[in-house]
């Protein structure tokens, strides 16, 4: 089983300390929830867990190895990064932006017919097969996340990390969304999500971890992860957790 | 795009290619029909079409294709259509680095001194853009570093200007300034096309990482592409062929800003996929406006860079009208 791990991972950028000496070491094969206040440097964690931040001291680590000491074309082949805001600065057709995941993989000779099967199937598996010939301007906010969501799926990635993937998106395509990732999760990859929506970490992830002020606050499952106590000293809130219908419901009820 | 579509289109550019360099040997003050150019004996019209035409349609030819490549490369690589190197003063700092040669008469004693400081010029030109756009390099910082680069070379131009020794210099100065193809011969050709063709093969190996920046810096690095490595490559790219351009024409500008943008409805809007058709693109733009002021009816011929920038200047309005919705 693959292991992304990080050891003693510290960033400080203009001075200030964005995370502070955090070590933890996360499985392929489930979903794991990295939540917390702005600014708790949840994004800056999953740059560098997907060897894209330097950090200022210590290491992330993809089994074992150093990311650093990866070259950038393999570590792009096993590990697949979705941006908070992506960027699409050219008006391509949704397949042609999809084709992209297979940028670590196309040799010299262009894409070959392999290529296009795998690019078929994430098309598939992201539902949006029916998007190809859609110029990239004209999607929705939802099918623009999804047509993303295969652009990283068609790397075949053993990772996959995804900053706040949810926002934007109403709460059918949240479903949808999540119901992937889980889906990918059962199918041996490694799914890490930033998420903003605590109630949806709690029904969607198998592993919470809550930072604050740069470092690790929590580290468990769902079930424990989000206590009355945990989300008074990383939000300042008075929440209490109750179940709903859908499932585990934050309840927010004060500022503290 | 289909790729039977893209054949039609490569065919198209071509023809288009070939017609206009054929064109481009009979056309002029004299028009030199095919038959007088069995050898000198049988027509002394055989020196106008190779001693003058050849070298010119070559150096045409090359330019444009240097001029087409760059503007296709440097959109890609600043996501921004606006871009080119005359925009962005690349072409100018190529000037500034070539009229100062110019102003110390080295020219006379080497010759080779020009294209270096040309594309010397070209090449602080770009690290300067890079520099100063950095990681956030948004559509603002880019033109703007591009306007810095431009009024820095062309100050630069000004104080040799006032300060020329003599006024053959300025004049030689300002009618090299101005870009043209007229009277060029083979050592001009065998100066430019080699780096041209060398910086032209450097650009054309940043097809994919180009592709990948569609997704913006953080997206092309999580596909593994090195931007160091592309900024680099790319940086040397364009300041070879667009400096070697400039060393032996003068500035040419808005070859790489139409070029791509004419090109995109035909082949889509993914970077490297504009690139060999921008070649093609820039080669038949520059021979067409070639041709077309050497047939202007004017007592001394119209300069192919005033013409170009005369056609170019509205297009970058219509351009520039049709973004500022986006950039508002």
């Amino acid at each position: 089983m693959s292991v992304v791990s990080c050891t003693d991972l510290s960033v400080h950028m203009g001075g200030k300390g964005i995370l502070a000496a955090v070590s933890l070491s996360i499985e392929a094969g489930r979903v794991t929830a990295i939540v917390g206040p702005n600014g708790a440097g949840k994004s800056t964690l999953l740059s560098c867990l997907a060897g894209l931040m330097e950090p200022s001291s210590g290491t992330a680590a993809l089994d074992g190895v150093a990311l650093s000491a990866i070259k950038p074309r393999d570590r792009a082949r096993r590990l697949a990064f979705l941006p908070q805001t992506p960027e699409i600065a050219w008006a391509v057709d949704a397949r042609t932006l999809i084709e992209l995941g297979r940028t670590p993989f196309i040799g010299a000779r262009g894409q070959t017919a392999q290529d296009r099967v795998v690019v078929d199937r994430a098309m598939a598996a992201a539902n949006v097969s029916e998007l190809g010939h859609r110029i990239v301007d004209t999607l929705s906010g939802g099918e623009r996340a999804r047509v993303l969501i295969a652009r990283a799926l068609a790397g075949e990635p053993e990772w996959l990390l995804a900053d706040e993937p949810l926002t934007g998106l109403d709460p059918a395509h949240q479903l949808d969304a999540a119901a992937l990732f889980r889906r990918l999760a059962d199918d041996g990859i490694g799914v890490v999500l930033t998420l903003h929506d605590l109630s949806m970490a709690l029904r969607l992830s198998d592993r919470i971890i809550v930072l604050a002020d740069g470092d690790v606050l929590v580290d468990e499952p769902p079930a424990t992860a989000l206590s009355a106590e945990v989300l008074n000293r990383a939000y300042g809130i008075e929440a209490t957790l109750t179940q709903g219908p859908g499932g585990p419901l934050i309840d927010v009820i004060r500022r503290t | 795009m289909r790729p039977v579509s893209r054949r039609l289109l490569y065919a198209g550019l071509l023809v288009s290619l070939l017609v206009l360099s054929g064109l481009s040997l009979i056309a002029g003050k004299v028009w030199v029909p095919w038959n007088a150019w069995i050898s000198p004996e049988v027509d002394p019209r055989w020196a106008i079409v190779f001693e003058l035409r050849l070298p010119r349609t070559l150096l045409g030819l090359a330019v444009g294709a240097a001029l087409g490549l760059s503007g296709a490369v440097l959109q890609g690589y600043t996501r921004n259509p606006l871009a080119d190197p005359g925009v962005l003063g690349v072409s100018a700092m190529a000037a500034l680095g070539a009229v100062l040669t110019l102003y110390y008469g080295v020219t006379a004693i080497a010759p080779w001194a020009l294209p270096v400081a040309a594309v010397s010029g070209a090449l602080i030109g770009v690290a300067i853009l890079m520099l100063l756009s950095g990681s956030a390099s948004s559509l603002v910082t880019f033109i703007l570093a591009g306007a810095i680069l431009n009024i820095l070379s062309s100050a630069g131009v000004s104080l040799a200007l006032s300060l020329a020794p003599n006024p053959w210099a300025v004049n030689e100065i300002v009618d090299w300034l101005m870009g043209s193809l007229a009277d060029r011969s083979f050592e001009e050709v065998t100066m430019a096309v080699p780096l041209i063709a060398l910086g032209c093969g450097l650009m054309l190996t940043t097809g994919r990482a180009l592709d990948a920046l569609t997704l913006g810096e953080v997206g092309a690095r999580s596909l593994g592409i090195s931007m160091s490595r592309t900024r680099w490559t790319l940086a040397v790219g364009v300041a070879l062929a667009a400096g070697a351009s400039v060393a032996v024409t003068g500035v040419i500008g808005f070859v790489g800003l139409v070029t791509p943008h004419l090109l995109r409805p035909l082949v889509g809007a993914r970077p490297g996929a504009l690139l060999v058709p921008s070649i093609l693109g820039g080669a038949v733009i520059v021979l067409a406006g070639d041709i077309f002021v050497r047939l202007t009816p004017t007592a001394g011929e119209v300069k192919l860079g005033v013409a170009m920038a005369a056609l170019g200047a509205p297009f970058f309005l219509v351009l520039l009208l049709r973004l500022r919705r986006t950039i508002a």
